[in-house]
């Protein structure tokens, strides 16, 4: 059930018209269609640039959210947590839908109303990821930094920062994953006229019924998360090493 | 000063993450038609929503497939789990490796995989696909939340429960499933609330007629359907209730006993 689907999407993408087994044409064309195409590949790298810039807020905003409710008293911080979940438990499409009316007549340009609905919908993700890494350090290493002559943010910077980096990355996978990929948020609070990757893989699939080309998208994206991903992790290794 | 600021920060983000919410709740009271401009209360929206039939009938959807996926995919994953706990090392590193993928992969991907699935298979877009599917992506979440329970589990157990004659039957549902009752539990839990939420795999493995919640409110936002936040705000209200009642009784249980303690 998990394995056998993916099969399927790399089987399409690199197969022609093969919705009957018979007439089955190996090809790289839905690749080369993709790449060279101008419009796809700006569509693709808009996408990109959104889910970067999407994932670089979070973490402007959501480190110090964090690093605020980790200096709560112990209850208060469990009340503010469980604020920060509760509009992650209703369903996106409704929180989404609600931005929609805040933002039809305020002026913004569809890509800051596309920024607004993507931070709104992943910065929870960031900020618990950073604030489980941040609660579960030693308060004793701060005090202990302190006697040994470190300023409070000096030992913010030596010793908070680097122990808090796994949350971080781990934040980063969960924010720039469904960024990248997302497709009712630009729908909804885009336009139409606002096209990212998510929305070219559901245009080919549900109104074109283009599958093959569809799925030869959808690898492209799922690569190059792939290889994102890979290189979060090494940062986190290297972390460690140090 | 210092801890004025940060609880002046949080309260912002707090605004922030509140305020669509209070957005939605006050204009599905709204007497107009309107997202933006607010005429007067009336209950009419709610009114609309409960005669809608195509509303009535996302929710029962909804509903019925969250149940029917969290009890299938809470017994398939607790198996599956309890079996790879009992299997050699690679079978175990190979499973383990595959049920992250639906986590690590997109949504979209692994909806337009299952899909294609579905259609290669000749199985009609409908009910059936869209309840395998949520079963499909909901049992790596109840396995993940089960295998950390197995491994904390002392072997010695079940083969103390079978040297004392239990037959293997009675042995797990007598002594293992015990164990890890909090394991699975959570998993259904996640279960239920991943296939209350989808959208993005419901949206590409349903068929016509059948639309759940998420499905729904996608293909009437093209209008301005004020039902939508009557919707909106029932899902709201149940939501919030359930999560104060499961916080907060524990929190004023805790209280109690610790005021008992003060006493003595």
């Amino acid at each position: 059930m998990i394995v056998v689907p993916m099969l399927i999407i790399i089987f399409y993408a690199f197969t022609k018209e093969g919705n009957s087994v018979i007439n089955v044409k190996v090809t790289l064309e839905n690749f080369g269609r993709f790449l060279s195409d101008e419009t796809f590949t700006s569509v693709l790298l808009r996408s990109i640039k959104i889910a970067v810039i999407t994932t670089l807020i979070c973490i402007l905003i959501g480190y110090p959210a964090a690093y605020c409710i980790a200096q709560l008293k112990a209850d208060s911080q469990s009340v503010v947590v469980l604020m920060v979940t509760l509009p992650q438990l209703i369903n996106m499409l409704v929180r989404t839908y609600a931005w929609r009316g805040i933002l039809l007549n305020s002026g913004f340009s569809p890509e800051v109303k596309v920024y607004i609905g993507m931070v709104y919908n992943f910065l929870p993700f960031m900020i618990l990821q950073v604030y489980t890494s941040l609660s579960k350090m030693d308060k004793n290493l701060i005090v202990a930094a302190k006697d040994l002559g470190c300023n409070e943010f000096k030992a913010f910077l030596k010793v908070v920062l680097p122990l808090s980096i796994p949350g971080v990355i781990a934040g980063i996978t969960l924010v720039f994953l469904p960024a990248v990929s997302s497709f009712f948020i630009p729908k909804l609070l885009g336009g139409g006229s606002f096209v990212l990757v998510g929305n070219l893989i559901e245009n080919y699939f549900v109104t074109i019924g283009d599958w093959n080309f569809g799925s030869a998208i959808s690898l492209v994206m799922t690569v190059i998360i792939l290889i994102s991903m890979y290189f979060t992790r090494k940062l986190d290794y290297n972390q460690e090493e140090r | 000063m210092k801890k004025h600021l940060s609880k002046f920060y949080l309260a912002l983000i707090m605004l922030f993450f509140y305020a669509p919410i209070v957005y939605v709740i006050v204009f599905s009271f709204n007497d107009a038609r309107s997202l933006t401009t607010f005429t007067g209360f009336s209950l009419r929206w709610y009114e609309k929503m409960f005669k809608s039939r195509s509303i009535m009938s996302s929710v029962y959807y909804t509903v019925i497939i969250a149940v029917i996926a969290t009890a299938v995919s809470t017994v398939v994953g607790t198996v599956a789990a309890i079996g790879l706990s009992k299997s050699n090392k690679l079978l175990k590193e190979v499973v383990t490796q595959v049920n992250n993928l639906p986590m690590l992969n997109p949504e979209i991907v692994t909806a337009i995989g299952l899909m294609l699935f579905f259609t290669s298979l000749n199985i009609e877009t409908g009910f059936t696909t869209l309840l395998l599917a949520h079963i499909a992506f909901c049992i790596p979440y109840v396995m993940l939340s089960v295998m950390p329970r197995l491994r904390m589990l002392d072997d010695n157990i079940a083969e103390a429960a079978l040297d004392l004659g239990c037959t293997p039957v009675q042995a797990l549902t007598k002594v293992i499933i015990p164990q890890i009752k909090t394991g699975i539990f959570s998993g259904a839990l996640i279960a239920f609330t991943m296939s209350f939420d989808d959208f993005v795999i419901s949206y590409f493995t349903t068929g016509p007629g059948i639309n759940n919640i998420s499905t729904y409110v996608y293909s009437s936002v093209k209008r301005i359907n004020p039902s939508v936040n009557a919707l909106s705000t029932i899902i709201i209200l149940i939501i919030t209730l359930v999560l104060i009642i499961a916080n907060v009784v524990p929190l004023i249980k805790a209280r109690k006993v610790k005021k008992n303690e003060e006493v003595y």
